[in-house]
């Protein structure tokens, strides 16, 4: 599997093609809908991602030291950078979870469009995936 | 129509911006409104010329800064027709000058037992401070509902009402749908049963008819920067009676009289409720801000703002899917809605990357996202500068972005 930093460099490729963010967008929402479906049983109350507009489950599961996430959302904008960061975090080794820095984000210019506003919870999402991973190192799960 | 617009666009200068490349269309006027060049120019004028502190100089530029401070204040007691300048109380912003009422009002005149009334339909910040009030206080607290149309019932109000009843709070317009609530008729109908009101005036008092004598509310309650003016000031009206008899809010430097170890005196109105330096340039752009609106007449505002308001209406409802959030007979300036399997937020994100800038959420109201069974909507809102092509621009734009997610 590629390392964490192998796949936000091959987001950041992807995205150095499409310039306008009205493309950008239509990529985002087709990751989205590409993106499989959660199983009812993850939709659970304490699975919400609070902060955010749209609501966003975020399924955890920690296996011998590797994470593994499942996200959903009822926006398909969300949907897409959830989609996102499942491809980066899920399946890695917690330990490089935990310790990994988000750089896609920066590069790609997604955060000047979207980290700044508190309504997609994506730094949310992120806070969460990083406690989730911290534990995971730890062994307390 | 009266009024030309295209001129009155020239003095916003920030209407000239592209957004992504795309000319901005800013119809987020609900939450913020932007500024004319003649309010930029009295808050830089300020700052240039005669920045000082108020009120306590002895020397040149401190009395001028007094005299703007305070003509400003004159300038708001007769945009609202109060009866003396002593009833207008500089706040933060609305919230402020209903936080201020909620603990000054309320240690003063709330006992256990008594009711306090607001509506389903009120702002966060006219309905969670009187929520946290009667917790304090010990009183009832009592909920106006709306019907499907987004106009409150009046039956229920009436019924709510008693002797028991001390305070009546609520919207004059609604920042979600856009309901003019009947205030007049509410406020007769509380001071029949013996009760003080406070109207919150947030969404009113730029868009349509703000005389307190008329209306004979004992608060009123509004924000500069959703009148053209800059953030940070907000305006308290009170009826000079309840002002003289509630006890100071916050208590520091300007509001008192006589301060020693043994006891405390205040200051006369209004300036026992406003402790320490103030906002000392919030009301002079407010001031310009109102003298700005002031050269039109108000009738032709609101009917232009009606047009653009029905224009967009109707072209809304031809959206395929499309649901309108707020009905009321009654109504101005606000467009809240949602299409069917569409997102809020993504139709706002995707709105804003064709320039088109709105607002998406619960708006700060969620007993009414509860009551209609949603968590958010979309809200175009209007302002003077407002035309027909804004809506056009508004409506090609959802078109687009139906397109792209293949609806």
């Amino acid at each position: 599997m590629a390392s964490i930093n192998e796949i936000q460099s091959g987001i950041v490729e992807d995205f150095s093609f499409l310039p306008q963010w009205d493309e950008r967008y239509a990529y985002l929402i087709e990751l989205g809908q590409k993106m499989s479906a959660l199983p009812d049983e993850y939709r659970t109350e304490e699975n919400i991602v609070r902060g955010c507009q749209s609501t966003v489950w975020l399924h955890r599961e920690c296996r011998d030291g590797v994470v593994y996430f499942q996200a959903d959302s009822d926006s398909l904008i969300v949907k897409g950078l959830a989609a996102l960061l499942m491809s980066v975090f899920s399946g890695q080794p917690a330990e490089d979870v935990h310790a990994a820095d988000l750089t896609f984000f920066e590069q790609t210019g997604l955060n000047k469009h979207l980290s700044t506003q508190r309504a997609n919870g994506l730094m949310a999402m992120v806070e969460q995936i990083k406690a989730f991973s911290a534990k995971c190192t730890e062994g307390e799960i | 129509m009266t009024i030309d617009i295209n001129k009155i666009r020239e003095d916003f200068p920030i209407l000239k911006t592209t957004i992504n490349g795309k000319p901005l269309v800013y119809l987020d006027n609900a939450a913020t409104t932007q500024k004319p060049q003649a309010v930029i120019d009295a808050v830089t004028t300020y700052y240039t010329t005669y920045n000082s502190n108020i009120h306590r100089g002895t020397h040149h530029l401190s009395n001028l800064a007094t005299e703007a401070h305070e003509a400003a204040r004159k300038t708001v007691q007769n945009y609202i027709n109060a009866r003396s300048e002593h009833e207008i109380i500089f706040t933060r912003g609305t919230t402020e000058a209903i936080n201020l009422v909620a603990y000054s009002f309320g240690d003063a005149f709330i006992n256990p037992g008594d009711d306090v009334i607001v509506t389903e339909m009120d702002h966060h910040s006219n309905f969670v401070p009187w929520q946290m009030m009667c917790q304090r206080r010990g009183a009832h607290f009592r909920v106006v509902p709306f019907d499907i149309n987004g106009e409150l019932r009046l039956d229920v109000y009436k019924a709510l009402l008693s002797e028991r009843t001390k305070l009546v709070a609520f919207n004059h317009v609604s920042n979600s749908l856009g309901t003019i609530n009947p205030a007049k008729e509410m406020i007769r109908m509380a001071h029949d049963a013996g009760a003080a009101v406070l109207v919150d005036a947030a969404q009113a008092v730029q868009h349509v008819a703000h005389d307190v004598l008329d209306l004979d509310a004992d608060f009123y309650a509004f924000s500069g920067h959703k009148i053209y003016a800059p953030t940070g000031i907000g305006i308290l009206y009170g009826k000079e009676k309840w002002l003289e008899a509630m006890p100071p809010f916050q208590s520091g430097g300007e509001m008192i009289d006589l301060v020693s170890v043994d006891k405390t005196t205040f200051n006369q109105l209004p300036f026992k409720f406003e402790a320490g330096t103030p906002n000392i340039v919030g009301p002079i752009g407010l001031a310009a801000a109102i003298d700005y609106l002031n050269q039109f007449s108000f009738k032709d505002v609101m009917a232009h703002e009606e047009d653009v308001l029905e224009y967009g209406r109707q072209s809304l409802q031809a959206i395929e899917g499309l649901t309108i959030y707020g009905n009321a007979q009654n109504h101005t300036s606000i467009l809240s809605f949602n299409i069917a399997g569409v997102h809020h937020y993504d139709l706002g994100t995707l709105l804003d990357t064709m320039g088109v800038a709105v607002r998406t959420g619960h708006h700060c109201t969620q007993p009414i996202m509860t009551a209609f069974g949603i968590d958010g909507t979309v809200r175009a809102s209007l302002a003077i500068y407002n035309t027909r092509q804004d809506i056009d621009a508004l409506i090609a734009a959802i078109r687009k972005v139906l397109k792209m997610l293949g609806k």
